[in-house]
């Protein structure tokens, strides 16, 4: 199934909160409002003509100087039933999410992939959007003291923590 | 420890400007020693009574110290080639000290057997400490030598010279140096107590263990009970080890220990009574003794009962001795260290002392029980007249017939099959380990227990049926050291290939 | 948790609860198994909420050897975000050099010669033998077995030596990087590999004899931590922790990158046992499953290098960019069958050398993740034997 073919049975299902497809050729993908993307998401898992069972990616972009955060959720469909025994991939899509920057909030979809939890989990760690109904919504890889959501392009190097000098500080000195 | 040799450990730290210094004082100090040594002695032949006790005493003392003052003199004046000197006489200094041990513990006792009990008892344990410290040593080198085999390495090559023979006196002598950590929050006095509590029994086994019938510090009555009382014993001290360290990992391993050690005395009680009943007695010499008439005497051989129990008992004393695969107390890919986790230095090498002389004890009850004791596989009857005969005749006797020799060597044997089979399984499972032990080796023990006494009231000792599995057992027996050895021999002769694989030799200009 | 639990499968707790009955409860204890921990394979942090042996709950902690990997990449060069990607999953580093690569070429076009095609593919199973050897060993180690792990180093000091000819480097390699390869194979390379595939085709039956057919190994393994399919996907698992739930899926076959739709190989996954030389306690998707199937896997590298050998064609084997790599303002997302699983990378170019934002999706961190759910009424022991099966590096979890 085409990415093309994916956003058009996505579409019929979701008129209001689903944009274009991407001009993008090279990753395909389509936009999903962020208030609808639970159920959208639900939608992906479950219909039968879909079935996008595995989350690959979830990726977050900060695109500022615009004022929005892009989550992109990698998909994939596999099924068995190919030759030899082996799993088809049967469509893969990108589908992105815009929230704003200050505030950003989106609906956790651990419970549709669990895979989603660490996922999102990073994504709110490095670039502070919040999951709501996430079920451990904590930082992962930085420190839970942390200051800071790192990706940001905005994002300001501290220059000591917890009494260390951090990299941009012992830059300067030696300067 | 990358390369410590006898040479490093005597490289001498003066300076350059103190190094003449420290010569001049101590040649002019040992000469003063000396001196007055002699001239003490020479008052000495003046006088009678204690003052002629404590004259020479003294004068013997100064003699030493001035010895070793004329002795650190050459040795600062000139350290490398003292220390090459070393390096060259080692291998054969370590072996006369392990000669002398041997003879100072044992050879009194041997010449003097009716003497006071207490000297005996004194002797007994000075020879066993010394046995203890020594096997210990080999053996934590041998196993590392025979994993390295196992596992186409080389093990220790360097220290001392001869494929590392000094590693473990250079581990003993790091071990000795390390801090003494005591756990916050731990129990200090259990935890100082419990390296001791699990060290004391096992060496103290020694003492009722037979090394043949007259190699023996108490020949008691009850020796196989008091044996297995203190094997035994070391589990409280892995215990108290274990909850005074005030660490969780070490409370798992204490825990597991005791669940383990003490699950497994009941199969080993049952596979000790085999022997028991066939010999009649608790003593382990007689038990050693009915034994003499060639390996188809042997315990295990006589019918297929005892050889069963001869299994299980084995497979009991690994669980014990907590060697792989029932080594779950210190499963260090599980908890750590186990027990151990908290343990450093040298309270860490009592425990590691206590387990080696655990595994010889273990293999050497093994030995004694079923594998023939201290005879060799010949009938002694037939090296009956160099028993008496003079003193070369009686050590051919040892070497060849029976002797300590050969309960030694089982016993080191059975240890290597302990090494062995660490190096070769994996770790079982702790609700694997339980089940094995109630729902198999409960059950074959118990079994044997039964049919061995019917056996012995229902089977005549010269009847065909018993000489018939006696002869059968004897041939198993035969058949599984025959493979063993066979494999030993495949093994020294293709040892280069099996150690040499990690040369590279396989790339261009190499 | 999620709205509707998946079910754990009934297999593995039936196991437990013929070790302990559900009556005897004791105390309940907080366990920290990490960062230190010689079966954490490396800093990985888990506590445990135990009842004497038996585990009631593990949350796995992470983090602790973040080094910034993504914000790195939004800082350099893509050239000189290479040796970076050699940092991810240090035991195969040549996978993330190509993975890194194939995106980048994607995002601007780049054209690649087939020789270094080929001699990509080369180096990739090479070091995704090198990889599954390392796993061998260390779950060996975790089981208790130490020899098998000398072994497998053994094995693998082999294939760095070829890495070392190739590139001088023998964990880091920087070798695969966008255009092709750094510098072509030496002289006597391919008969060295040759023979090295000759020496090493019969030693894996020999380490299935020693290590995956022993009954105390079956024992601990097999039944233990057993991953549904269903479960499998949603988690997200990829590569033999996939394959070894049954699910035939490998990126190298259903979604072909390189050259792979030229070679012949099969794609192993994880049976219930009985048939074969499966073993009958085996059911599909449990440790020994996702252990063997590395076993197996192996054999099928070992397959596509021979091929490989035979085939490789002579020519260019770099196809280096004019100046200074811009990259378009476009953006890619690109999946390789890595030795853990599908490592990708989402690349956006802004018009610059510098990468707008690189985003790594390493299969450890995803594989990770299924520990809490796995690892739910296990004994402590059994901890190591999921964590060791699942096989991951701490490098590419916390990146």
């Amino acid at each position: 199934m085409t990415p093309s073919e994916i956003v058009e049975i996505l579409k019929g299902a979701f008129p209001q909160a689903v944009g274009e497809p991407s001009a993008d050729g090279s990753h395909p993908g389509v936009a999903v409002a962020a208030e609808a993307w639970h159920e959208a998401a639900v939608f992906l898992r479950d219909d039968p003509r879909l079935r996008m069972n595995m989350l690959r990616c979830l990726s977050g972009l900060d695109l500022h100087p615009e004022p929005h955060l892009e989550l992109v959720y990698d998909l994939i469909s596999m099924r068995p039933g190919g030759a030899a025994g082996l799993w088809e991939n049967a469509g893969e899509i990108a589908i992105r999410v815009r929230v704003p920057r200050d505030g950003g909030r989106v609906r956790s979809v651990a419970d549709v992939w669990p895979a989603a939890e660490w996922h999102e989990r990073e994504t709110f760690d490095l670039l502070g959007v919040t999951f709501d109904q996430h079920p451990d919504l904590r930082r992962i890889l930085c420190p839970d003291d942390w200051v800071g959501h790192p990706l940001r392009k905005d994002y300001e190097f501290p220059t000591e923590y917890e009494g260390i000098p951090a990299a941009a500080a012992s830059a300067d000195v030696k300067k | 420890m990358a390369e410590f040799t006898t040479e490093d450990a005597l490289r001498s730290r003066w300076s350059a400007a103190a190094r003449p210094r420290a010569v001049r004082w101590f040649s002019g100090l040992g000469v003063v020693f000396v001196l007055g040594a002699a001239a003490l002695g020479l008052l000495a032949t003046r006088l009678t009574g204690m003052s002629y006790a404590v004259a020479l005493a003294v004068a013997v003392v100064l003699l030493l110290t001035g010895g070793s003052c004329l002795g650190a003199a050459v040795v600062v004046q000139y350290p490398r080639a003292v220390g090459r000197l070393l390096q060259r006489l080692g291998l054969p200094l370590f072996l006369l000290a392990v000669a002398a041990i041997i003879v100072v513990a044992w050879a009194p006792v041997l010449l003097w057997p009716d003497k006071p009990l207490i000297v005996r008892d004194v002797l007994a344990v000075v020879g066993a400490v010394g046995f203890v410290s020594l096997f210990a040593s080999f053996a934590i080198w041998w196993e590392r030598k025979v994993a390295g085999r196992i596992q186409s390495r080389l093990g220790p090559m360097r220290v001392g010279g001869w494929h590392g023979w000094a590693q473990s006196i250079a581990d003993g002598l790091k071990l000795f140096q390390k801090e003494d950590i005591l756990p916050g929050g731990g129990d200090a006095v259990l935890f100082r107590m419990a390296a001791y509590v699990t060290f004391v029994p096992a060496l103290s086994l020694f003492i009722a263990l037979p090394f043949s019938a007259a190699w023996v510090g108490r020949d008691l009555d009850v020796g196989l009970l008091l044996i297995v009382a203190l094997f035994g014993l070391g589990v409280i001290g892995v215990l108290l080890g274990g909850w005074a360290s005030n660490n969780k990992w070490s409370m798992y391993g204490a825990m597991r220990e005791a669940c383990q050690v003490i699950s497994y005395e009941i199969p080993l009680g049952f596979s000790l009574l085999i022997p028991i009943m066939v010999a009649g007695t608790l003593r382990l010499t007689t038990i050693g003794e009915l034994q003499a008439g060639g390996f188809w005497t042997w315990l295990a051989f006589r019918n297929p009962f005892t050889l069963i129990a001869a299994l299980t008992f084995l497979i009991a004393t690994l669980a014990s001795c907590k060697r792989a695969p029932f080594d779950l107390p210190e499963a260090e890919s599980e908890l750590v260290a186990g027990y151990m986790t908290e343990y450093s230095g040298f309270r860490w090498a009592l425990f590691m002392f206590a387990e080696y002389a655990e595994m010889f004890a273990a293999g050497a009850l093994t030995a004694i029980l079923f594998f023939g004791a201290w005879h060799s596989p010949l009938p002694a009857a037939w090296g009956a007249a160099w028993a008496t005969g003079p003193l070369w005749q009686q050590a051919l006797h040892g070497v060849v017939f029976s002797g300590p020799l050969w309960l030694i060597f089982k016993g080191i044997f059975f240890v290597y099959v302990q090494i062995w089979l660490r190096w070769t399984l994996p770790r079982i499972r702790l609700d694997q380990v339980m089940h094995a032990c109630v729902q198999f080796m409960l059950p074959v023990t118990m079994v044997v227990l039964l049919a061995q006494t019917f056996w012995q009231l229902l089977v005549p000792a010269g009847s065909v049926l018993a000489v018939a599995l006696n002869l059968a057992c004897t041939v198993l027996g035969a058949l599984v050291a025959l493979g063993i050895a066979s494999i030993a021999v495949y093994g020294l002769r293709y040892r280069r290939r099996l150690v040499g694989t990690l040369v590279v030799d396989h790339l261009p200009g190499s | 948790m999620p709205d509707a639990p998946l079910t754990n499968s009934p297999d593995s707790l039936a196991d437990v609860e013929r070790v302990v009955p559900g009556e005897l409860r004791t105390e309940e204890m907080l366990l920290n198994m990490g960062p230190q921990h010689p079966s954490t394979h490396g800093v990985l942090r888990l506590v445990l909420r135990t009842d004497g042996e038996l585990v009631l709950e593990a949350v796995p902690h992470i983090g602790y050897l973040h080094r910034c990997a993504e914000k790195i990449g939004e800082s350099v060069a893509s050239f000189q975000f290479i040796p970076i990607t050699d940092r991810l999953d240090y035991l195969a580093a040549m996978i993330n050099n190509q993975g890194f690569s194939l995106a980048v070429e994607k995002l601007a076009g780049l054209e690649v010669p087939e020789r270094a095609r080929y001699i990509r593919v080369i180096m990739a199973e090479l070091n995704r033998i090198a990889s599954h050897l390392v796993s061998f060993g260390t779950y060996g180690l975790d089981m208790g077995a130490f020899t098998p792990f000398l072994y497998g180093f053994r094995e693998r000091e082999y294939i760095l030596d070829l890495f070392e000819a190739a590139c001088g480097a023998r964990l880091t390699y920087s070798f695969i990087t966008p255009g092709g390869v750094t510098q072509d194979l030496p002289d006597g390379f391919l008969d060295n590999l040759a023979r090295f595939l000759d020496y090493f085709e019969p030693k894996i039956d020999e380490y299935n004899d020693l290590l995956s057919f022993n009954y105390i190994f079956i024992k601990r393994t097999a039944g233990v931590g057993v991953i549904s399919p269903e479960d499998a996907i949603a988690y997200g698992l990829t590569g033999p922790c996939l394959r070894g739930s049954g699910v035939k899926w490998d990126l190298r076959r259903c979604m072909p990158y390189e050259l792979y739709d030229r070679f012949d190989f099969e794609i192993p996954v994880g049976v219930a046992g009985g048939t074969d030389r499966i073993p009958r306690e085996v059911v599909a998707g449990d440790s020994w499953s996702r252990y063997f199937v590395r076993m197996q896997e192996m054999k099928q590298s070992v397959r596509i290098l021979r091929q490989c050998v035979q085939q490789l064609p002579a020519g260019e084997f770099r196809n280096k960019p004019k100046g200074i790599l811009k990259l378009p303002p476009k953006e890619v997302y690109l999946e390789v069958e890595g030795a853990r699983g599908q490592l990708g990378f989402l690349v956006v170019g802004d018009g610059k050398a510098v990468p707008r934002r690189v985003k790594i999706r390493g299969p450890s961190f995803c594989n990770l993740a299924i520990t809490k759910h796995v690892c739910r009424q296990v004994l402590l022991a059994d901890i190591a034997a999921i964590l060791g099966s699942i096989d991951v590096v701490m490098g590419e979890v916390d990146r």
